[in-house]
């Protein structure tokens, strides 16, 4: 195997590295240990997280953390910086980067419709975990991005948010409300001005005004989004670009994870790795379903013994591995050729840099 | 239901509803993000917006039914709006995109119109206890919160009203309460701990038992040498096998040890009663598995009860 074909060469060689999977799989920490392999590869990395869990925020020095990278000083050839994503401060910039004038820009901040935007419409927060990706690999000397997606069922939003985002900026119904910035209402045809008051008398008068200052706010800037959002998506299908897929061993997050390498496939993106944590450990060569039969049939003529009790717990952990391996062994086919990494349960919660050093000695095939 | 991911939320509604029409109540299980393990758990097929039974009550153990449906918040508002004689030009505003518009408009629509129709349903008797499986941990606050923000923004009319009913259940403890599901790990245990409060604060919602799914029954027998062991028992191993045992037996005495201390952690954190569920051996949750944990969960608030069967 080539360097290029395991997560190692991932991390040394490729810009940028997007962690995917469903929730509670681990891929902060995912996130977290690449990007701590990159600065000990000697280059400046910064990971983008989403929401790290507390103490191992503490752990790696990210606690209090605003939208800007940090630096995290450790013992290593390279750098590592650590920022959190704030969404709305990303879309802000965004805007202000897309208006016309600053008055536009300002116009469109203040709107109270604008500042529910990040937090209401889905795929937004997605979206902008790509927004930022793309900003830190054009505009700064990071050699290595590594970015954390947010845990939703809905984690791969993203490759169709700009589209979506696109789409809503561009409502008809609203660009026909928009057309005569003056008296819209008389102006307006009948269809639209039935459907105005019809979403008037359900949510309220103040609601529709504040959304069609909006759609007045932000004329003109659709263009500039668009092929922001375009170049995003480019950017995410390009080689120096990787998806990593975090998986659990449950049939639940097994099955979403084929689901998640089936969208990026149709994206146009190949999964370049598969980390598995949480995987029951084998403590036999052979991990069958009927050996661990054997072993519980076995428990059961020994049942009310030691020797009895010793051999149920074989029985259930030979049982619960033999699950796993069947499910992830189909996962790893769907991915193929990517490389598989497998992290075993381990002995405690990760809050420090021991912690993540023992999961980086699985993912990167060395020993602890 | 209300829990982290990974926690095993799911499995604990479907325990609940499984457990509480084991005991005469017919349950009706409310899912609202999309495709689930949940059907699978009463290999039963996909679900619908439409109600179906997972698992048909009647039969000699005097269990009730545990039926199922999803929501979702377009077929709410169409649903909504044709209750409300707006149906002219509902099917527009839902398939023109412009409930997105709305609901940006108006944030927490959506959740309003999700946790409306369970209301209704409530109101309407449609079962004895129902059961909503939350959308994960974070998301589970600013759902429950919804009625109240919306209060702040939209000020009249018939959602406002909505919003002020969903409030008056959500404050009625009689009516409702949230059931936190978590696992005895240390990150989830946290934001158990932090959701509970927030909930309690936030949104003034009752909290019930809370749920730790996942603990490792006891077993007699761990820490026996399994050379001595065998000899005690007359039986002999085969090679290699003592260390197998040995290695399996460590490994789950380690976990247990952890376990207990977050168990402990949580029991210190949050004056909640707590309901322990096994830790099940496998990666699938079936109706046998289901069926262990359901009455797993009846011993459970039995022996908190303190109450004879």
């Amino acid at each position: 195997m080539t360097e290029g074909e395991t997560v190692a060469g991932l991390v040394s060689e490729r810009s940028i590295v997007v962690c995917c999977g469903s929730g509670g799989v681990g891929k902060t920490t995912t996130a977290a240990v690449l990007a701590l392999e990159g600065a000990r590869r000697g280059r400046k990395t910064v990971v983008v997280t989403i929401d790290p869990a507390k103490r191992l925020a503490d752990a790696i020095g990210l606690a209090g953390l605003t939208g800007s990278p940090s630096r995290i000083d450790g013992n290593w050839p390279g750098e590592l910086w650590a920022m959190m994503l704030d969404t709305k401060s990303t879309f802000d910039d965004l805007v202000l980067k897309h208006a016309g004038t600053p008055e536009q820009g300002r116009r469109i901040l203040a709107n109270r419709f604008y500042r529910n935007i990040s937090g209401a419409l889905s795929g937004t927060q997605e979206y902008m975990a790509m927004e930022k990706l793309h900003e830190l690999h054009d505009e700064t000397d990071f050699e290595l991005v590594v970015v954390d997606t947010p845990p939703t069922r809905h984690a791969l939003d993203f490759l169709d948010a700009p589209r979506r985002l696109s789409r809503f900026l561009d409502h008809r119904l609203f660009r026909l409300l928009m057309a005569p910035s003056r008296g819209f209402v008389r102006a307006v045809n009948v269809a639209a001005q039935t459907f105005l008051r019809t979403v008037s008398k359900v949510v309220g008068g103040d609601v529709v005004d504040d959304a069609i200052a909006f759609f007045q706010a932000f004329e003109g800037m659709e263009e500039g989004f668009r092929q922001r959002a375009a170049r995003v998506n480019e950017l995410l299908a390009a080689p120096e670009t990787a998806f990593v897929l975090v998986a659990s061993p449950r049939r639940d997050t097994v099955e979403e994870a084929h689901f998640f390498a089936e969208r990026l496939r149709e994206a146009g993106i190949e999964v370049q790795a598969l980390v598995v944590n949480r995987v029951h450990p084998t403590f036999r060569r052979r991990v069958t379903d009927q050996a661990a039969a054997a072993t519980a049939a076995r428990a059961e003529t020994l049942a009310g013994t030691e020797l009895g009790g010793l051999y149920r717990n074989l029985a259930d952990f030979e049982a619960v591995a033999s699950r796993e391996q069947g499910h992830l062994a189909g996962l790893a086919d769907a991915v193929a050729p990517a490389p598989v990494v497998w992290v075993p349960f381990l002995r405690s919660d990760v809050h420090d840099l021991a912690g993540m050093d023992e999961i980086a000695a699985h993912v990167f095939g060395r020993s602890a | 239901m209300a829990g982290k991911g990974g926690v095993g939320k799911t499995t604990v509604s479907a325990t609940l509803a499984r457990a509480a029409a084991l005991s005469g109540l017919s349950t009706l299980i409310v899912e609202v993000e999309g495709k689930s393990g949940l059907p699978g758990m009463f290999a039963h097929g996909e679900l619908g917006y439409d109600e179906v039974v997972l698992s048909a009550g009647g039969g000699p153990d005097g269990a009730a039914d545990v039926r199922a449906r999803t929501l979702t918040a377009d077929a709410a508002l169409l649903e909504y709006l044709q209750d409300h004689g707006l149906s002219r030009i509902s099917r527009r505003l839902v398939s023109s995109g412009a409930l997105d518009v709305v609901a940006t408009a108006a944030p927490g629509i959506k959740d309003i119109l999700l946790l409306g129709k369970v209301k209704q349903l409530e109101r309407a008797g449609v079962a004895d206890l129902i059961v909503l499986d939350a959308p994960a941990a974070g998301h589970a606050i600013t759902f429950l919160q919804s009625p109240r923000s919306l209060l702040d923004t939209v000020s009249v009319g018939p959602i406002n009203a909505q919003a002020r009913d969903v409030l008056e259940l959500l404050e009625d403890h009689r009516r409702c309460q949230v059931v936190l599901v978590t696992i005895p790990e240390e990150t989830p245990v946290n934001e158990a701990v932090e959701t509970a409060f927030s909930l309690e604060d936030r949104v003034g919602v009752g909290l019930g038992p809370i749920v730790v799914n996942g603990v490792y029954p006891a077993l007699v027998g761990l820490d026996a040498d399994p050379v001595a062991a065998a000899e005690a028992a007359g039986v002999s191993l085969r090679p290699g096998e003592a260390d197998a045992l040995v290695a399996a037996a460590t490994f789950r005495r380690s976990r247990v040890e952890l376990q207990d201390e977050q168990v402990g952690r949580l029991e210190s954190a949050l004056p909640l009663p707590q309901l322990r569920l096994p830790f099940q051996f496998t990666t699938d949750i079936g109706p046998a598995e289901l069926e262990t944990l359901a009455r797993a969960l009846l011993d459970e608030i039995e022996s908190l009860s303190g109450l004879p069967a």
